[in-house]
């Protein structure tokens, strides 16, 4: 392949450019929280200023939004946990004891998804206060992880496939049980893609937004209604804005970092294969 | 060590038959081949008599006992996979002991018998590697391995070797007759390679479509096919067939014309044929003789140098390929027109449905599905 | 198990307790609510008055159907799909096609460019409403008044267009994250089979590396417009559905209906609305592209 050094100049320029463009909203709400609330409206932008941790703890000083913070992360991960304990034994039939059925039955699960959640916003909301789940964490864990089922369901169906038939077969001529063979070889073996389809599930959970505008209020709400509250400012605040803002997505965007190979398996399975 | 019978064994996949009827017994030590085209159930057998396929219908018999409600692990046998099966994520002694850790066997024990298995195979360097960094010699056998730790009654293989190269299936071959010997256990071997089946197999079971069209030892496989089918799957390279049309019919024997006004007399038949019946003659390149007053006429296309032999590839005047042995140091060329002769009483006759008409037991083959 | 192998019959296990949980929840969660929406949108229903529920028929529809707000909204949500599809396809194939090559520092770069995927829509819609877009303080318009267009109030003057912005900044990320691997799957001997046959970039590109793209960009195509039809969050945050219906999609206004104005009824038939509308689009993408999606294995 010819490849002069201009072209790969013109590559890398290009590259870089477009990376940093699009990252750039990100790495200027990073770099908002480190000023002070009149440096960080400066016009022009002030790009070298004398960073402060003033914002940092300021945020953490606000009670609700340790609280916040908790809640989202109880949430995510109390959806993402029912959201397997459910999928794993329906991935593990669905892949390896298929019936005529099997691929209507999973389709239908994706097609859960088509309904706009707008479309039973009421009835939801209605029963939610009904039942006492409004403004609760396991109302929300319910809905995040009926949310999220048909698209971890449809990600652990494909990675257990994934398993070559015949290594549980060889297990079976070796005496395992069904339960055995689940534990021992199949789980194992899947593992990655088990972790690949949690992760999606955490940042699917944690970055929800829909039904933690509508369900919770005060004691339940998530770090995406805490920032979604911001929306109509009063007084300068975006520094402290952008402390919180950088807080509530530096998690994802860590756990996104580790994770990317891995996820980006598990997203473009169906779609490379 | 175990006799496996397949009684009146039928499997569908919704409403389509894939296996008809197969009645078949394996008998105590035997090395059996299951050998046939892809798609003729041959792995589909194995699979039902390990338990990993449901059977539609019929029986199968492990010592005389039904093995329907019996579960794959319960059965006494071992099975050696295609593609190997190991578990990726244990290394090799685990893979050979996982077995017999199902089975609650104590530590000692299970490392003295993954030890001696080792031994057998010569495997013990690897025995703290895992798969991915092993050859494929060295998979083929740790899966022989796992089988053997078990001792089985009987071993399963499905086409273990048809993932190695040319020359390892060779060796591969040789060691598995040294090891049925050493562990004289029933093995029912899955083949779709005949060479393989012809030798190493006791007995051979030729399947076609579902139906088992042949079953005997190899040499009577060869030298008396049931069918057009098996005569035309047996032997390398293959028989060659001629069209031809009965033409006089006597006690002793038969007058067939050929095309182009030749005929040829062979032996009478097993059963009396009508003038004008069509049927196929079949003779084996090796039976077929470059004589000047030869019958048929051909034009050498090309030529097969083997060394001890040469296989020359002949076109006879209506178009047939025809493929005739001769000596290795053979002076004969490339478009050279050579006369060749049928050796009559080495010939085999098959009828329009494909039946043999001629050799021992010949008609009844056909229908013989039980041991010898 | 490649369609070589023969086929595999399923072991006799009770399936039912496996698969039995998650498609009694999710059949739940379908059938109950929207039953319950189905009867509430024929009820004049307002929270606000709770006793006074009574049957209204098809009054709470026609009321729908003959305003300007619904077929406002559903234009709106229409061209919100339709314009941020466009965009993430076309600079999601185009920067995935840019990070198949190699260069210096091109993981970091693809992580950089995947970052928004997982920043909350919330805190995205902040960013860009508050430091990029604000006429006041944002850096958008310092740059425009820089350059000497005045101020502009992306907002107040395109605020559709603002939100697919945003929107399209979220997603795009996204059709990286699946096109990507894709072309990186793509056999690198097609690659050079073609180069050696004299195909320049751009032939390679459209002859060898779109093609091969068609089939993950549909899928892309889909969970994208699955997610787009109920964009919520960045209205929430940004402008509210304003100014007047400028920028409310369905769902916002099904929103405003039913929780901010309490009207049960009326939301329910805007949600029953927006139900039938997602299924005809579901229908309409299924026809030409879902043939894609039914060569899984």
């Amino acid at each position: 392949m010819r490849s002069t050094w201009q072209a790969r100049l013109g590559l890398t320029l290009a590259g870089w450019t477009v990376a940093l463009g699009i990252f750039f909203p990100i790495l200027w709400m990073f770099l908002t929280s480190f000023k002070t609330e009149i440096t960080a409206v400066a016009t022009p932008p002030a790009v070298f200023f004398k960073p402060t941790l003033a914002n940092y703890s300021a945020v953490f000083e606000r009670a609700d939004y340790v609280q916040f913070a908790i809640n989202s992360v109880i949430v995510s991960l109390g959806a993402t946990l029912l959201a397997l304990a459910l999928a794993v034994p329906a991935a593990y039939s669905m892949a390896f004891f298929p019936g005529r059925r099997t691929r209507g039955t999973l389709l239908w699960m994706l097609s859960t998804k088509m309904l706009p959640p707008v479309g039973v916003l009421v009835p939801i909301y209605l029963l939610w206060r009904n039942l006492g789940l409004l403004d609760t964490r396991i109302g929300l864990v319910l809905i995040d992880s009926i949310s999220v089922l048909p698209i971890v369901v449809w990600m652990l169906f494909s990675f257990f496939r994934e398993v070559p038939s015949e290594i549980l077969e060889a297990s079976r001529m070796d005496g395992a049980t069904p339960g055995q063979e689940l534990v021992r070889i199949l789980l194992p073996l899947a593992m990655p893609g088990i972790a690949a389809t949690a992760l999606l599930s955490v940042i699917l959970c944690w970055n929800e937004a829909f039904w933690s505008l509508n369900l919770t209020t005060v004691k339940a709400a998530t770090l995406t209604a805490f920032t979604a509250s911001f929306s109509s400012p009063e007084g300068l605040f975006w520094a402290k804005l952008s402390a919180a803002s950088t807080l509530a997505t530096a998690p994802i965007l860590i756990f996104g970092w580790i994770g990317q190979r891995q996820l980006v398996r598990g997203l473009s399975f169906g779609a490379v294969k | 060590m175990a006799t496996v019978e397949l009684k009146n064994v039928r499997k569908r996949f919704g409403s389509h038959e894939v296996i008809h009827g197969v009645d078949l017994v394996i008998n105590d030590h035997e090395f059996v081949a299951f050998v046939g085209p892809s798609g003729s159930g041959k792995s589909t057998l194995l699979r039902m008599i390990a338990g990993l396929e449901e059977i539609s219908e019929g029986e199968v018999l492990i010592d005389g006992l039904s093995a329907q409600r019996v579960p794959p692990a319960k059965r006494g046998l071992a099975m050696v996979f295609q593609s190997y099966a190991l578990y990726p994520h244990m290394t090799v002694a685990e893979n050979l002991s996982f077995s017999l850790r199902l089975a609650g066997v104590p530590i000692e024990e299970r490392e003295r018998k993954v030890r001696a298995v080792a031994r057998t195979l010569e495997m013990e360097p690897l025995l703290h590697r895992k798969p991915r960094e092993l050859s494929g010699g060295q998979l083929q056998r740790v899966a022989l391995g796992r089988a053997i730790v078990r001792q089985p009654k009987a071993f399963l293989l499905d086409e273990p070797l048809s993932n190695l190269d040319a020359a390892l299936q060779a060796q591969m071959r040789l060691e598995l007759v040294r090891l049925h010997r050493e562990l004289n256990t029933t093995m029912i071997y899955v083949t779709h390679d005949q060479v393989e089946a012809m030798t190493m197999a006791d007995r051979i079971v030729v399947l076609n479509d579902g139906r088992v069209e042949q079953a005997g030892f190899p040499l009577e496989l060869y030298q008396h096919p049931a069918s057009l089918f098996v005569a035309g799957f047996i032997g390398a390279p293959k028989m060659n067939f001629l069209d031809v049309e009965v033409k006089a019919a006597t006690e002793q024997s038969l007058t067939l014309s050929l095309f182009h006004g030749i005929s040829v007399t062979v032996p009478a038949p097993v059963r009396s044929l009508r003038a004008g019946e069509r049927l196929k003659l079949g003779i084996r390149p090796e039976h077929v003789d470059l004589a000047p007053d030869g019958e048929l006429q051909g034009g050498i296309e090309a030529l097969e140098h083997l060394g001890p032999r040469t296989y020359l590839h002949a076109r006879l005047a209506d178009g047939t390929r025809f493929v005739v042995e001769t000596a290795g140091d053979t002076s004969v060329r490339e478009g050279d027109r050579l006369a060749l002769r049928i050796r009559a009483d080495a010939s085999h006759l098959f009828d329009a449905a494909g039946r043999s008409l001629t050799g021992r037991g010949a008609g009844k083959a056909a229908e013989r599905h039980q041991a010898v | 198990m490649t369609g070589a192998a023969p086929a595999r019959q399923a072991r006799t296990i009770r399936t039912a307790p496996l698969l039995g949980p998650s498609v009694f929840l999710l059949f739940l969660w379908m059938v109950v609510p929207l039953a319950m929406t189905l009867w509430f949108s024929v009820e004049r229903y307002n929270l606000l008055s709770p006793g006074k529920s009574a049957f209204a028929g098809v009054e709470n529809y026609r009321y729908l159907l003959t305003g300007r707000a619904l077929w406002m909204s559903m234009g709106n949500t229409l061209l919100l799909v339709g314009l941020v599809l466009l965009i993430t396809l076309v600079a999601g194939t185009l920067f995935a096609v840019l990070l198949d090559r190699e260069f210096p520092g091109r993981k970091i770069c693809r992580f950089l460019v995947i970052a928004p995927f997982f920043v909350m829509p919330t805190v995205s819609a902040l960013i860009w409403k508050n430091m990029l877009m604000n006429p006041v303080f944002g850096m958008f318009s310092w740059i425009t008044r820089s350059l000497g267009f005045g101020t502009i109030d992306f907002f107040a003057r395109m605020p559709l267009l603002a939100i697919a912005v945003i929107v399209a900044w979220e997603w795009t990320p996204f059709a990286v994250l699946i096109l990507l691997p894709a072309l990186q799957s793509l056999n690198r001997e097609q690659k050079e089979a073609a180069r050696l046959d004299g195909a320049g970039t751009l032939a390679l590109f459209y002859h060898i590396e779109l093609p091969h793209l068609r089939r993950p960009m549909a899928v892309v195509a889909m969970i994208e417009t699955i997610f787009f039809l109920s964009l919520f969050a960045e209205i929430y945050v940004t402008t509210g559905g304003g100014p007047g219906l400028a920028s409310t999609n369905l769902a916002y206004l099904i929103f405003r209906d039913a929780l901010l104005n309490w009207d049960v009824g009326g939301g329910s038939a805007g949600g029953v609305i927006a139900i039938i509308l997602a299924n005809m689009v579901a229908f309409f993408l299924m026809r030409v592209i879902g043939r894609n999606l039914e060569d899984q294995r």
